[in-house]
């Protein structure tokens, strides 16, 4: 997932991550963020990915890499463990939202959360005219698409207040303009930092 | 081409079993040169049924290729242009190691059954010698599959100082009842055949071959998968027809029946019986409550574990129980969990995934 990714979203994690930090990425593709954090910020970080070429592709950037299916949880992993677990573009991949969201703040300080905002004008107007949206964050077809949950900024954010997870903070994009304007028409991606809430 | 050498310590050896082993040898083999600052060493540690001769072939038998030349070598995922390669018998082993079959100088006949039991900690603490009689101050790393595997996390525990990587494919932290329980029936095979002779069968001029063959046949059920057995031999036949009788119906018989005989001919059994108690009795964290994440707090090294998904001997499980201790101390790892359909025995075959996957690592191992 990690070549729709640009490195100006790396900018925007490496912002909310401290030096020396223990850092967990969940679908980790081929490492470059965890390669970039540990060059801005000197973390000890994981990756998780379940697809053997980007476990390679990991272990050729020297970047740690643990194989397991994310849809079996993170049982393996203690609680609050680290201060930072990121999913960046692949919570739409993933069929147990609500107990992944759980799991990252269950062994995270803080998550960190990107994905693409299927309520993005253009994926309006895709559907509006009878299609599935393509894009740039959303290059595939219908058919062959790696996501199984399409989802706007709204409805993460209505999730998140239904399940007591705090919104810190939220960018919102469309390409790599930040979005202030009714993101959830306007950007084609958002990037969160969530808390446990109370 | 290679040539095994040996090495002599007279340092007695005191054993996990109390014994001391007073002088012993060790056969090694080495490939690739050392750098000049020593620090492009690779250990290469065998399981049960392997060797010292680990890559290359003999001068005088072209057919004498080593058990994991499909790994090691120039050019190879473990590339002997980068690493000094070194493959070792282990203590209790019989390919020139002091083991069973040597002359116990005590009573100048072999010692038979009374060669100690010597354990994973054992023989990583003579290896940890013949690195320093090789001038090796810390490995790059050390590698091994299955028994293999448990030396290598064993080396990150015994001398964390002296390891930077450790490569644990296709092993366990400690093996499970029902793999104890595998062990078992073959170790019963070899103890109940009358030629064992208590395990002075050297003596009598004959060798155990019937429960060696047995041991050996159960074993190799084990290593490979169901599917993989479906698929090679089904319920395919020898002849046309059934035959009532004992004889070899289905290939698979014939198949087992040849790899026993095979085995049960060059194979010492005494080794047998020591090596899979070796693999028993080995659990670092049964000393921590069975705690594996306080055993590998000592560990320094960085790791790569491998798994493969039809191995149910060592199964997936395993490393990963392993790779959640070695996060919870911070360590660097990485886990692979290679598709493949032959069971225990793919980590000694040569899936490019997987031998991508070591070779990027040891690409990644600075020398």
């Amino acid at each position: 997932m990690t070549n729709v990714f640009g490195r100006f979203d790396f900018e925007v994690i490496a912002g909310w991550i401290g030096p020396g930090e223990r850092v967990l990425d969940l679908g980790c593709g081929d490492g470059s963020l965890l390669k970039y954090l540990r060059e801005v910020r000197a973390i000890r970080g994981y990756g998780v990915d379940n697809d053997k070429d980007n476990v390679l592709a990991c272990i050729r950037n020297g970047v740690n890499v643990i194989q397991i299916d994310l849809e079996r949880g993170l049982a393996g992993f203690e609680d609050g463990f680290f201060d930072h677990v990121i999913m960046s573009l692949s919570l739409q991949t993933v069929r147990h939202t609500e107990q992944m969201l759980a799991e990252m703040l269950r062994v995270g300080r803080e998550a960190v959360v990107s994905f693409p905002n299927f309520g993005y004008k253009p994926h309006r107007e895709a559907i509006a005219a009878g299609r599935m949206p393509v894009s740039e964050r959303l290059p595939y077809q219908w058919y062959n698409s790696p996501n199984v949950r399409f989802f706007t900024i709204a409805d993460f954010e209505a999730l998140c207040a239904g399940r007591g997870i705090q919104v810190r903070e939220r960018l919102a994009f469309d390409g790599d303009h930040p979005v202030t304007q009714d993101p959830n028409l306007n950007a084609s991606m958002a990037v969160y930092r969530l808390g446990r809430g109370g | 081409m290679v040539a095994p050498q040996r090495a002599h310590f007279d340092a007695p050896l005191r054993l996990r079993c109390g014994s001391i082993l007073p002088a012993y040898d060790l056969v090694y083999e080495t490939y690739g040169e050392l750098n000049a600052a020593g620090t492009n060493a690779v250990l290469v540690c065998h399981a049960l049924s392997g060797s010292h001769h680990v890559a290359g072939v003999y001068g005088d038998d072209p057919r004498s290729v080593g058990w994991w030349d499909n790994l090691v070598g120039p050019g190879k995922p473990l590339d002997t242009r980068k690493f000094f390669v070194v493959g070792v018998n282990n203590l209790g082993g019989c390919y020139g190691s002091t083991g069973p079959m040597s002359v116990n100088p005590a009573t100048g006949r072999p010692w038979g059954a009374d060669f100690p039991v010597v354990t994973v900690e054992d023989w990583v603490a003579a290896q940890g010698r013949l690195a320093d009689h090789l001038g090796i101050q810390q490995w790059a790393a050390v590698i091994g599959g299955s028994l293999g595997g448990m030396q290598a996390l064993q080396w990150t525990l015994e001398f964390p100082e002296r390891i930077r990587h450790a490569l644990v494919i296709a092993s366990a932290p400690k093996l499970t009842a029902q793999n104890i329980a595998f062990n078992d029936v073959a170790r019963q095979a070899i103890l109940t055949d009358p030629d064992f002779h208590g395990g002075h069968y050297y003596e009598h001029g004959v060798v155990p071959a019937r429960g060696l063959r047995l041991a050996r046949m159960i074993g190799h059920i084990t290593y490979l998968s169901d599917d993989q057995m479906a698929e090679k031999f089904g319920r395919r036949q020898r002849g046309d027809k059934l035959k009532f009788s004992y004889d070899v119906d289905f290939e698979i018989e014939s198949y087992l029946r040849y790899q026993g005989d095979k085995f049960a001919g060059f194979f010492d059994a005494n080794t047998y019986l020591i090596t899979t108690k070796a693999l028993d009795y080995f659990d670092p964290a049964g000393d921590y409550g069975g705690d594996l994440a306080a055993a590998l707090a000592r560990a320094r090294a960085a790791f790569l574990l491998v798994s493969f998904t039809t191995d149910w001997r060592f199964a997936p499980e395993r490393s990963r129980e392993m790779v959640f201790a070695l996060v919870h101390n911070r360590r660097d790892v990485s886990y692979a969990e290679i598709e493949s359909s032959a069971g225990h025995d793919s980590f000694l075959l040569d899936d490019p995934h997987y031998h991508a996957v070591v070779g990027a690592y040891f690409d990644g191992i600075k020398v």
